[in-house]
């Protein structure tokens, strides 16, 4: 083990602006990156992946880069990987970071050990085995980051997409938008009770116009809602339903056991109705600007 | 053994439930209530439950028991203050209360008592639209 240690290290001593210039053009070109701006930037990176990558093979054992001893190249790797991911690049592009050392590392390699065919086979190997390694980690650490974006913006699209507006005094409105889910009801139900409270609403509108299909599992939670805003003592009322909807509901058998209107006009109507109030036409119209 | 009390405000009885029910609490109340209506003539039943934080089936029963008694003595029941959390929970567990009326707080409750016992027919007019 640490007779391949020393050639790795020593390579790396001997031939470190080498190796560097190289893996760079190497990195380059299987990338397709050739920004001028990002070349110092990338130039750091890689002169901080070989000096880690140095240390580390001075120490730790090349079989297992979850050692402590390994920790520091982690974190660069993961730090290069949150990075792109954030910034759009693909996964292939991210790995390619760690890959194209390997060019030039045989390269050396095959210059350093030409008389010793045995001793350049197990080098070649073990050499490659690690930066395998390396190279998944990145991988991982990249779809890690992904996966992260993407339960942020599911977080974001649950909040931004169950607004409780208020109408009028005592009546609110549940423009409902993208399709029911357990998870969606849940929150809806909740900001909706929690707006009943607040408000002292006895009337709520739910539109369902931006549903785009009422299924049997879609109706369920809809009466799940409609049954705990009339346990909390408010009615109400179903809009927004479309023709297509409309034919759905009839064919699926669904009862939903609820007034409901065409339009969010019409329940507006029927709400102030059963408040007390009306609308009417005023005898000289109001100016523009008044 | 705690007794649930019953309040008398004009025509209507005010039960505001602040302990943890059990059976024999829950047969109580039912027996003191049924008296209560037909003794004071009340048209209505106003049950608080804003207090309570867990609500189970067999409340959820008892309320309904309560509803339907009132019905044949001739007296509207209207549960008050329910939390939003206790009715999240009513529904999951696949108890609407359908035979019971409902109100936010006991001011709402009353109002609803009175619109239904003033104009009995027009209130299930409403509500069908």
């Amino acid at each position: 083990m640490s007779q391949h240690r020393n050639v790795i290290l020593s390579l790396i001593d001997k031939h470190h602006q080498r190796l560097l210039t190289d893996w760079l053009a190497c990195q380059k070109r299987d990338s397709g990156i050739s920004d001028p701006r990002r070349d110092a930037e990338m130039q750091e990176l890689a002169r901080r992946f070989l000096d880690e990558l140095r240390r580390g093979a001075q120490i730790a054992q090349f079989d297992n880069i979850n050692a402590p001893d390994w920790q520091p190249i982690r974190n660069l790797l993961e730090d290069l990987s949150r990075d792109r991911a954030l910034q759009g690049f693909s996964p292939s592009e991210t790995a390619v970071f760690v890959f194209s050392l390997k060019e030039p590392l045989f390269t050396l390699l095959r210059q350093e050990l030409r008389n010793d065919a045995e001793t350049l086979a197990t080098e070649t190997w073990t050499t490659s085995q690690l930066i395998d390694r390396l190279g998944l980690f990145t991988i991982e650490s990249y779809a890690k980051t992904r996966e992260e974006v993407i339960a942020r913006q599911q977080q974001e699209l649950l909040e931004l997409s169950t607004p409780v507006v208020q109408l009028w005094e005592g009546i609110l409105a549940l423009p409902l938008i993208g399709t029911l889910d357990s998870a969606r009801t849940q929150i809806v139900m909740e900001s909706l009770l929690e707006r009943i409270v607040a408000s002292g609403a006895e009337i709520a509108i739910i539109d369902i116009t931006g549903v785009p299909t009422v299924d049997t599992l879609v109706a369920q939670h809809l009466i799940k809602t409609i049954s705990a805003a009339r346990l909390m003592g408010a009615d109400c009322i179903l809009s927004g339903i479309r023709p297509q909807i409309a034919q759905t509901i009839v064919h699926l058998g669904l009862e939903l056991n609820v007034v409901s209107k065409a339009t969010m006009a019409d329940a507006l109507a029927l709400a102030l109705r059963r408040t007390g109030k009306a609308i009417t036409d005023r005898k000289v119209p109001a100016k523009p600007d008044a | 053994m705690a007794e649930i009390p019953i309040l008398k405000i004009g025509d209507c009885l005010l039960v505001s439930i602040q302990v943890d029910m059990h059976d024999r609490l829950a047969m109580a109340l039912q027996d003191d209530l049924t008296e209560r209506i037909v003794a004071d003539r009340a048209r209505g039943v106003m049950i608080d439950i804003s207090a309570l934080e867990i609500v189970d089936s067999f409340i959820g029963r008892m309320l309904n028991n309560i509803a339907a008694m009132s019905h044949v003595l001739d007296a509207v029941t209207v549960v008050v203050g329910m939390r939003p959390a206790v009715a999240i929970t009513l529904v999951e567990l696949g108890l609407g209360l359908t035979g019971v009326r409902t109100a936010l707080n006991v001011d709402k409750g009353l109002a609803l008592i009175r619109r239904i016992i003033d104009n009995p027919e027009s209130d299930d007019a409403a509500r069908l639209g």
